[in-house]
């Protein structure tokens, strides 16, 4: 068994209440924190840590953290972002659903290490009754005096807000979760400025993601030293990951960063093995939005060195051979999934979410989408490929936020690693579009 | 199910009280923020956000009704037309894809004689297609107000659909 860090508890009946949450030790970290550190000294620890931002990312927190402005008689915000609406992402949903404490306890610390009196969780509107969870946790711990003003007589005041979405992916990203935070569009700031310089109200923010701001409890009761004990190289602490798809066992694990692929695949302590009498074809390890990589190369890197779930593990080889940890959101594709329609699935997915603010996202997401429709329905040329390619690079990096790459990505990957079933499609459109029908040439199924 | 132009628009008074709490969570001068719950707690009493409530809505906040217009325009989960008594929201993302969804919805729309965006004659039923619920480990999946069904195949779509006939 892994060290768990985040989900210890979870499996303790009551543990989404204040009360059976205390008892397991609750909110010691929020009593060690403002009666016996600085906001610094929790600043220090959490960079100590290494942990890294758990919403895709990847960005070191107490970096991040170190960046906030502090000008004299300006209030600072922390917001959290509870956005969660990557395809195949759903660990934060968990974790606020069956353990919202622990999010409240991880605002707390992180609210006093920065300095912000008001803080919010920005929570995709769709979960509303997660919102109502979160709210009747806040409730409690309020009661038990760990929010409010002069919290445990520090001389520390915090409120915490908790604010729904409205139902729009491109929310997740930092300066338009900011932007709907204020009651507008989600549409992306142009950076710089940085949030930490001007974010929420024009004052300085920092955005963290319910999993990264989770940890700190454990981080300011064991010691950075501690978390960064724990994992592999950079790739420090533990990680949760969403497992869906052709698996034994979806669920959301939590793993030591260093575990390898295969092991996490076939496992029983995590998804338990591809679904009986079928093959693993493919992988989507941390999101929609990453490469799609094949059997052989999301086990293996191309050295054939065993591939571990770590930042630079999975990103090893580049583009070209790898893909990113992303999210942590693991999509596992048996010889039934069709990797042309998921593609064209997920080019529909950016199409509907781009916010339109730039023109090679807004039309680009759009062009890819038709010209994958037509392929999957069986009216491409082989003269589409090329043009999918092109259309992925013109948009890459010509965005000002991510969401052009993450469209483009999942395109150009899987042109990368299944051209031959693209080009299936094109020249057997009859057989291609019968029901069910999924390309059964050479490749290799582990 | 649908608003009464000659109806006077106005919150409940509970919700007339909640939205005043909602209005002072926010620094001073900055209600605007108010925006999402407030359309929210609309369309929980309205059902939808037709354009007087939007109206109504900039009232409460101070600010042009244009405002609101683009925002309740932006996000997906705002109503813009009379919905049925139950708005059943499935999702049509890869991972639920992957676990058969798409045959479970085939079955979803035969069974209530509807497509993606059209309401049962009787209103009782109206269907959305949403993207990505963050609940692809128990996929298919669709919502229903704040509910979430999980796990969906032909047979518990029947058992829910049934139940929420009665």
């Amino acid at each position: 068994m892994g060290k768990k860090i985040l989900l210890e508890h979870i499996d303790v009946p009551g543990i989404d209440t204040y009360d059976v949450y205390r008892k397991q030790g609750g909110y010691t970290a929020v009593e060690k924190a403002l009666k016996t550190m600085t906001p610094d000294s929790v600043v220090e620890e959490v960079k100590k840590a290494g942990v890294r931002g758990r919403g895709g990312a990847g960005f070191p927190m107490g970096m991040k953290w170190s960046f906030l402005a502090k000008p004299e008689g300006v209030p600072r915000y922390l917001v959290c972002n509870a956005d969660e609406s990557e395809p195949g992402t759903f660990k934060d949903h968990y974790l606020m659903k069956h353990i919202p404490h622990l999010l409240i306890e991880g605002m707390i610390i992180s609210s006093f290490a920065l300095g912000a009196n008001k803080s919010f969780i920005y929570v995709r509107g769709e979960l509303m009754y997660v919102i109502r969870i979160l709210e009747k946790a806040i409730a409690e711990a309020k009661a038990a005096g760990f929010l409010g003003k002069n919290i445990m007589g520090s001389g520390y005041d915090l409120e915490l807000v908790v604010q729904p979405g409205g139902g729009a992916y491109i929310c997740g990203e930092e300066t338009a979760l900011l932007e709907s935070l204020e009651g507008k569009r989600g549409n992306p700031r142009n950076k710089p400025p940085f949030p930490a310089v001007k974010g929420l109200y024009q004052c300085p923010t920092v955005v963290n993601n319910v999993e990264s701001i989770s940890t700190t409890p454990w981080i300011v009761n064991n010691g950075g030293d501690a978390y960064a004990a724990i994992g592999i190289g950079r790739s420090t602490g533990t990680k949760l990951i969403s497992a869906s798809g052709h698996i034994n066992k979806p669920g959301v694990y939590e793993i030591e960063l260093g575990v390898s692929v295969e092991d996490f695949i076939y496992a029983d302590e995590w998804c338990g093995g591809i679904r009986p009498g079928h093959k693993l074809k493919a992988v989507v390890a941390g999101g929609s939005s990453v490469p799609i990589l094949p059997a052989n190369l999301i086990l293996n890197l191309a050295n054939g060195d065993k591939r571990l779930m770590t930042y630079e593990s999975l990103s090893d080889g580049g583009f070209a051979t790898g893909t990113m940890l992303g999210s942590g959101g693991f999509i596992v594709m048996d010889e039934t999934a069709c990797v042309v329609r998921n593609t064209w699935n997920f080019s529909r997915f950016y199409h509907h979410e781009s916010c339109g603010q730039c023109s090679p996202c807004r039309e680009g997401t759009g062009w890819m989408e038709k010209v994958l429709h037509r392929i999957e329905h069986g009216h491409g040329s082989l003269h589409d490929i090329d043009l999918l390619v092109d259309v992925a690079k013109k948009i890459e990096g010509n965005t000002i936020c991510p969401l052009g790459d993450a469209a483009a990505w999942p395109v150009g990957s899987a042109i990368r690693h299944f051209r031959d079933e693209f080009e299936w499609h094109i020249k057997h459109p009859v057989e291609a579009t019968q029901p069910g029908a999924v390309y059964r040439g050479e490749m290799a199924l582990v | 199910m649908t608003t009464e132009t000659n109806a006077k628009i106005e919150f409940t008074p509970e919700r007339q009280v909640l939205a005043k709490e909602i209005i002072a969570r926010y620094p001073e001068g900055k209600q605007k923020s108010a925006l999402l719950p407030l359309l929210h707690l609309a369309q929980e009493q309205w059902g939808w956000t037709s354009p007087e409530v939007m109206d109504y809505v900039a009232g409460l906040l101070s600010i042009e009704p244009v405002e609101v217009y683009e925002v309740a325009t932006f996000y997906t989960m705002f109503h813009l037309d009379p919905v049925g008594k139950h708005v059943i929201e499935y999702c049509r993302t890869g991972p639920c894809c992957l676990m058969g969804a798409e045959d479970v919805y085939a079955h979803l729309k035969q069974k209530l004689g509807i497509d993606a965006g059209q309401t049962t004659p009787d209103g009782k039923f109206t269907l959305k297609e949403v993207e990505c619920l963050a609940a692809c480990g128990m996929g298919p999946v669709f919502q229903i107000r704040e509910q979430y069904y999980m796990h969906l195949t032909n047979q518990r779509v029947d058992e829910i659909i049934e139940e929420l006939s009665k």
